[in-house]
């Protein structure tokens, strides 16, 4: 399974993702994302600790969630990137759009 | 229409349908018997597979239409110095010209048009074909 989403005891949303994000899942990601903000969710953590690779639509739905998420009063953060994605968010300047920490753990904490 | 990849000393090649949703599973394909070596298991694991993952989607979405009855042709040159991908569809090539720059503040929140831009940073060069609807990108060895 590529996405697996789970609770945290104060509602926060945290999704893993397992392998990669890209043009060929992005919308699985997204569907499963918008269901949770349906329910309710309003933090959500994205978890890439078990990530290899995203590609530029993988880029653009974290974009796209983050917008309607943030419509709703609620916030996206990104968490786990290892050296290589980091540096995509750096020069693609998307490290400016979202709140970035190193472990999941630690953005759940900052929420 | 299985994925069947054709290896020699020299080449891998890959014919791949106009979908979306194979362009993972080709990407594996074609990463997991690139013989090692010549690329770093990092720039392998990383620059490699996204950098074949980004040509794919735009030939399929852009140059084939999403047309499940047409296929984008992959050939990867195996050399000592480079491994050399090529990306080739049916289209009639894009004009590269005028792509907005998405790291620009206007851009930033938009959901496509950065994937060019994210190819040419993970790879040592980029270069098209005449007519435009194929893409060369080298990676040099290390």
């Amino acid at each position: 399974m590529t996405f697996s989403l789970k609770k945290d005891k104060s509602g926060i949303v945290v999704v893993g993702v397992d392998g990669q994000l890209i043009v060929g899942n992005r919308q699985e990601l997204k569907q499963k994302v918008l269901d949770a903000l349906d329910g309710g969710g309003r933090k959500f953590v994205v978890d890439f600790a078990k990530t290899g690779y995203i590609d530029s639509s993988g880029l653009g739905v974290l974009v796209s969630l983050s917008k309607k998420i943030r419509e709703q009063g609620g916030e996206l953060r990104l968490a786990g990137l290892n050296e290589d994605l980091q540096t995509l968010f750096e020069l693609t300047k998307l490290d400016t759009l979202f709140a970035i920490t190193r472990t999941a753990e630690e953005a759940l904490a900052a929420f | 229409m299985p994925l069947r990849l054709h290896v020699t000393a020299l080449e891998m090649r890959l014919d791949v349908p106009s979908d979306l949703g194979v362009v993972g599973d080709a990407v594996e394909l074609v990463a997991n018997r690139l013989p090692a070596g010549t690329l770093s298991p990092r720039r392998l694991s990383f620059n490699f597979r996204t950098a074949l993952a980004e040509a794919l989607a735009n030939a399929i979405r852009y140059g084939s239409g999403e047309d499940p009855a047409k296929v984008v042709r992959v050939r990867v040159e195996l050399g000592g110095d480079a491994v050399r991908i090529h990306v080739t569809d049916d289209g009639g090539g894009f004009d590269r010209s005028h792509l907005p720059d998405p790291t620009r503040p206007e851009n930033l929140e938009r959901e496509d048009g950065r994937g060019l831009f994210v190819i040419r940073h993970l790879v040592d060069d980029v270069a098209f074909n005449a007519k435009g609807n194929g893409i060369c990108l080298t990676l040099r060895a290390g």
